[in-house]
């Protein structure tokens, strides 16, 4: 196996298209080195893109964030602004593992790693993110959603890395939260994961709202069912029934030793009910 | 394979090691540098064992490449202490905060990077920032109280580090 650290996302690129056996980008590793070990994956290459400078930063560009694709969680909590605009992604983002783990896990690689049961996934397809994808043929830009395509699957062509993750410019009344049910309060995988996010005006009511769901289906789910449901709404009992019907329609789940189909498809509903109304509240202020 | 040639500063110390590319910082620290202070629990970041830091930031040892570490500025347990113990192993050893031992260099460095961070944490603030650092013996209790005890200890000033 080669190890290669490039200061530039050209000789990055170069690199990883280059690479005839198997090559992997590298930024935070708490994925990548457990397959290595597991020898899920043996790569001939790995590239570490953390001496990339625009992989490291957190820029605003216009009213929204550019988040490097090898920004830590924790880094993402340290911000000054961040976590009042995008309170949903940075708890998502700290319930990756342990503090040791956030420390060095990534949005980009939560993402391009499929699993699904990532926690930052739904809170990003609710968040409306996009993701820069660079490679041989160029940059492009794509919806977080379409980088996991099935368990462990993802969407990247070969020589393709993801440079950055953009969170959009906030509307006036936004807010967003994710919530998790796990069988003990910290350091496991998601039973049912659900990233919301939701935008109020001056007199509660409801005018965009985007809910996505984690861990009940191959990949994440985006429930527009869900949304239909509360907008134009100031979530009243009714409209919060309908959102939670929508959400348990959504699922198609697998039984594991977490949870039952059953059990995973009605805490949906539940936490679907719980992070609106958190997101709605952080909304009013 | 061929090995690389690595410098970083280890403990305030400049170094220069060997390491293949496909060898954790963990087995540089322990095999090819005898710090074997850091220890190997898991080997998949679960268990917290291996805690270093790594230009200040807490990360699992297990999961950083030693070719990673090229330029940067890692602290191990061995640099915890000055000519005296550092407070935070005063107190784990006034509460006996250990029993077999092998967690403890983990939760040593875990815990004064969450003291330097902030040094009035909440026992709830505690325990998530600790989560990742698992003990099989003590049942975490002891620990939590010697880690408060520091804290507290480092707001009023009496510590000799």
């Amino acid at each position: 196996m080669r190890f290669e650290a490039p200061e530039t996302i050209e000789a990055a690129v170069a690199l990883l298209a280059g690479e005839k056996g198997i090559a992997r980008p590298l930024s935070g590793g708490t994925d990548l080195l457990v397959q290595m070990r597991s020898g899920r994956v043996e790569p001939d290459l790995i590239v570490d893109i953390k001496r990339i400078a625009s992989t490291r930063t957190i820029t605003r560009e216009g009213g929204g964030y550019r988040i490097g694709a090898a920004v830590s969680g924790e880094e993402l909590g340290e911000h000054p602004t961040l976590p009042q605009d995008w309170p949903g992604i940075v708890e998502a983002a700290h319930l990756v593992g342990s503090t040791q783990v956030a420390g060095r896990a990534t949005l980009a690689g939560n993402l391009c790693n499929a699993s699904p049961a990532a926690d930052t996934v739904p809170a990003m397809v609710a968040a409306g993110a996009t993701v820069r994808v660079v490679g041989p043929d160029g940059t492009r830009d794509v919806k977080a959603s379409a980088i996991p395509v099935g368990v462990g699957k993802n969407s990247l062509e070969p020589g393709e890395f993801v440079e950055s993750i953009f969170l959009p410019e906030r509307a006036a009344g936004s807010s967003d939260a994710y919530l998790r049910f796990i069988p003990r309060t910290e350091m496991d995988i998601a039973v049912v994961g659900v990233g919301v996010s939701v935008t109020r005006d001056p007199d509660g009511t409801v005018t965009d709202a985007r809910v996505a769901l984690g861990a009940v289906a191959p990949t994440v789910v985006r429930v527009e069912d869900a949304e239909d449901a509360i907008t134009g709404t100031k979530l009243d009992d009714d409209a919060l029934a309908k959102l939670a019907a929508a959400c348990e329609a959504a699922c198609s789940p697998i039984d594991d030793k977490r949870g039952t189909v059953a059990f995973r498809t009605e805490v949906a509903g539940v936490l679907a009910k719980r992070a609106i109304q958190t997101a709605y509240e952080r909304a009013a202020q | 394979m061929s090995a690389l040639h690595i410098s970083a500063s280890i403990n305030g110390d400049p170094t220069e090691f060997l390491c293949e590319p496909d060898e954790t910082l963990l087995d540089v620290l322990r095999d090819r540098l005898n710090l074997t202070g850091t220890k190997e629990g898991c080997g998949t970041g679960d268990c917290g064992a291996c805690s270093v830091t790594v230009d200040g930031r807490l990360v699992c040892a297990c999961l950083v490449l030693g070719a990673e570490a090229q330029g940067r500025n890692i602290e191990t347990i061995e640099g915890l202490a000055g000519d005296e113990l550092h407070p935070l192993q005063k107190k784990f050893l006034e509460h006996a905060a250990l029993q077999c031992g092998i967690c403890t260099p983990g939760f040593l460095v875990a815990a004064k990077s969450l003291l330097e961070k902030n040094n009035n944490p909440t026992e709830e603030e505690v325990r998530y920032w600790l989560a990742g650092n698992l003990c099989r013996c003590t049942g975490y209790d002891k620990i939590i109280r010697a880690v408060m005890e520091t804290a507290e200890d480092m707001r009023r000033g009496n510590h000799a580090t």
